[in-house]
């Protein structure tokens, strides 16, 4: 007898929702925490009638007091719960950055494994949906540099939801970023049942031969767009997308670029010192004597991710990585 | 303000309980063993001082003049409430029950010395200032949520008022009116800073108005001010009535670490004075006025504490060297790839590989 799964077509944002009620309905320990997440539901509504649904102790209402609530919530997880925090911007982190990459990334080692904060921390970013100033950070670097924290990033319905149960599940803190710009804009099917996307595993979104084009985030429908231009150009991209920017899936990118020869990696983040740096380092490491040009970055500039006035041109676009692509081939 | 915030005590300087209230209460049994402890960790503090001298372990903080702000508050616990150390309270973490052997070797570089003994609830000494106060809260506030009736204490300076967690954590802990006891020890200096360039307020305890939560200013240096007070605010954190902060004010005679110099920063002839209120000297008197004392019984406590501080050396100079796989071992549950590859490359360099 064929079982089949129930799925319901959903967005990336209702597809979190979904996760997040499934775990709430799971886990009696897990607890939501976060400014306007009760009532309101989230400024982009990810905890929507959650708190109606499982009440006010866990789904909690907390004080505008990023650096209060997550160093709380570091305590409620050594005593027994499971907290997942949503920030509301990336680029409001930073009051909490201390609580996170003093206590929560080093809690274990410290107390070599007797104390450990099992805590989420979701935080829309990311540019392309013209946020005021300050909202469209894309600093994932500042946390995949901090050993103790995994860090998540998916780019489409299906593999938030069940990365961001993975992510509730795991024993170790995890930041979890959402791309504002995938929030709302594909709909996928997505099961109505509980479901983990592994943490560590990238995801060969098209397959290809010519060139590897890895991105994350925002930029991986991007890189889509462009293989699909490529393809008309008899150019066979091969699409990664990464999910998890700390610990990278090394084995995914060295089975592409041996295949393809050539690396283009595509990134909003600023350039100097950034993820897409970190993947060359694995291409250099695994890769090396396959390559056939030298790797290609195309990604937003080292200056402050820019008021949305610049938006279009600090972003990455289809067009940026295809001249990318042109210039490995014809290396 | 400072009018509002009288320093409580419960016994003068030279020994006399001025609050009745409390007297019934001080047994002999009691107070012998206060002064028990307040030797211990004198002891202690003395010696780890000397083994830093020594190259023995490594840079050290001491608290010297603090030891009833220590002795008594932890005292005043139950074993299964949660204690949030600062680096300068091991004082009061051996007294709840933290392992010496365990103390030394956080002093001594070893991450062991993180590691409290089972069931004692006591996080790792918070280093960074103030930010153990929302852990504080959080794991108050877990507590009561599960219905139990356990508190949590944690202890910070002067200096760490100053700082945004202290703020945060007192307002969260309000808002969710949490069972937690904030217990701060006025030490009067934020290394060599000292306090009227710290705050313009005159008292520390005022600043729980701003958050409605109830404070109270002690004498720091009366072991029994310490102790009723803060048995006070754990019954008020068990009945569900909020948290507090205390105030406790008192003297570190010495440097902040062994690593700088307070005859640079402060008046030596002024930290001297600060020895005629000293807590252990104020509790022998107590101890003499009640005909409860005897020079013998000292000896023997400071013999009997001498041992158990010398043991624990020993335990911890026999310690086996650290580990280097222990480095890689604790980051996350499970080494990711790039640990696991790093931690292979130094074993097989350590083990001359080529």
């Amino acid at each position: 007898m064929q079982t089949s799964v129930k799925t319901k077509t959903l967005t990336m944002i209702q597809a979190i929702t979904n996760g997040l009620d499934t775990m709430l309905e799971q886990d009696a320990n897990v607890v939501l925490m976060g400014e306007d997440i009760g009532v309101n539901g989230g400024v982009f509504r990810a905890t929507d009638g959650l708190q109606v649904k499982h009440g006010e102790e866990r789904v909690m209402d907390t004080p505008l007091s990023e650096a209060g609530f997550v160093g709380a919530a570091i305590g409620m997880a050594i005593n027994g719960y499971k907290p997942v925090i949503e920030i509301q911007f990336l680029g409001f982190i930073y009051p909490a950055y201390e609580q996170i990459m003093t206590h929560a990334s080093r809690l274990r080692a410290r107390t070599m494994g007797h104390f450990h904060a099992p805590i989420v921390i979701r935080a829309p970013y990311g540019a392309g949906v013209r946020a005021p100033e300050i909202h469209s950070d894309s600093t994932e670097a500042l946390f995949t540099h901090m050993p103790g924290i995994k860090v998540i990033c998916p780019s489409n319905p299906y593999d938030a939801k069940g990365l961001l149960i993975a992510s509730i599940e795991d024993p170790d803190p995890v930041l979890f970023l959402e791309p504002m710009r995938c929030y709302r804009s594909t709909k996928q099917e997505v099961p109505d049942e509980k479901y983990v996307v592994n943490i560590g595993e990238g995801k060969v979104c098209r397959e290809g031969e010519d060139v590897t084009i890895i991105a994350w985030g925002a930029m991986v429908p991007i890189a889509l767009a462009a293989a699909k231009a490529l393809a008309n150009e008899e150019v066979s991209c091969e699409v990664i997308d990464l999910r998890t920017l700390y610990p990278i899936d090394r084995d995914i990118i060295a089975q592409s670029v041996q295949k393809t020869g050539r690396t283009v990696i595509v990134h909003e983040a600023h350039a100097t010192t950034s993820v897409g740096n970190d993947v060359l380092a694995i291409i250099n490491d695994t890769s090396f004597l396959f390559q056939k040009a030298p790797v290609q970055r195309v990604t937003g500039f080292d200056v402050p991710v820019p008021y949305f006035g610049f938006e279009d041109d600090y972003l990455p676009t289809t067009n940026r990585i295809v001249h990318a692509v042109q210039k490995v081939m014809n290396y | 303000m400072e009018k509002k915030y009288p320093i409580q005590q419960v016994m003068d300087e030279q020994g006399n309980i001025i609050n009745s209230s409390y007297e019934d209460q001080i047994s002999e049994q009691l107070a012998i063993n206060f002064y028990k402890h307040l030797i211990k960790i004198r002891i202690f503090d003395r010696k780890a001082i000397s083994l830093q001298r020594q190259g023995r372990i490594g840079t050290y903080a001491p608290y010297e003049g603090q030891e009833a702000s220590q002795v008594g508050s932890a005292l005043a616990l139950q074993p299964n409430d949660w204690m949030f150390p600062s680096y300068r309270d091991h004082g009061a973490t051996m007294t709840f029950g933290h392992s010496l052997r365990n103390i030394l070797l956080f002093w001594n570089g070893r991450n062991e010395g993180c590691v409290p003994p089972p069931n004692k609830k006591i996080f790792p000494p918070g280093i960074p200032i103030a930010t153990q106060l929302p852990h504080a809260v959080g794991a108050a506030y877990a507590e009561k949520r599960r219905g139990t009736t356990n508190a949590s204490i944690v202890y910070f300076g002067d200096g760490a008022t100053s700082e945004g967690d202290f703020h945060e954590g007192l307002n969260i802990a309000s808002v969710w009116n949490a069972p937690v006891v904030f217990f701060n020890q006025n030490n009067s200096y934020a290394i060599s800073v000292p306090i009227e360039k710290q705050m313009k307020t005159k008292t520390i305890a005022q600043k729980a108005l701003a958050y409605d939560i109830h404070s109270v200013r002690i004498d720091g240096n009366d072991i029994f001010a310490v102790y009723f007070y803060t048995k006070q605010a754990l019954e008020r954190a068990r009945n569900n009535e909020g948290p507090t902060l205390i105030e406790a004010v008192t003297w570190r005679y010495g440097a902040h670490t062994t690593a700088d110099d307070p005859t640079k920063y402060r008046n030596q002839a002024e930290s001297e004075l600060k020895r005629e209120r000293d807590p252990i000297t104020r509790i022998e008197r107590y101890l003499q006025n009640k005909g409860w004392y005897s020079d013998s019984t000292k000896i023997e406590f400071e013999k009997a504490a001498a041992e158990e501080v010398d043991q624990a050396i020993a335990e911890m100079e026999a310690f086996p060297k650290a580990n280097p796989e222990d480095m890689f071992r604790y980051v996350f549950e499970k080494p990711t790839w790039g640990i696991e590859d790093q931690k292979n490359e130094l074993l097989s360099v350590l083990r001359g590989e080529s």
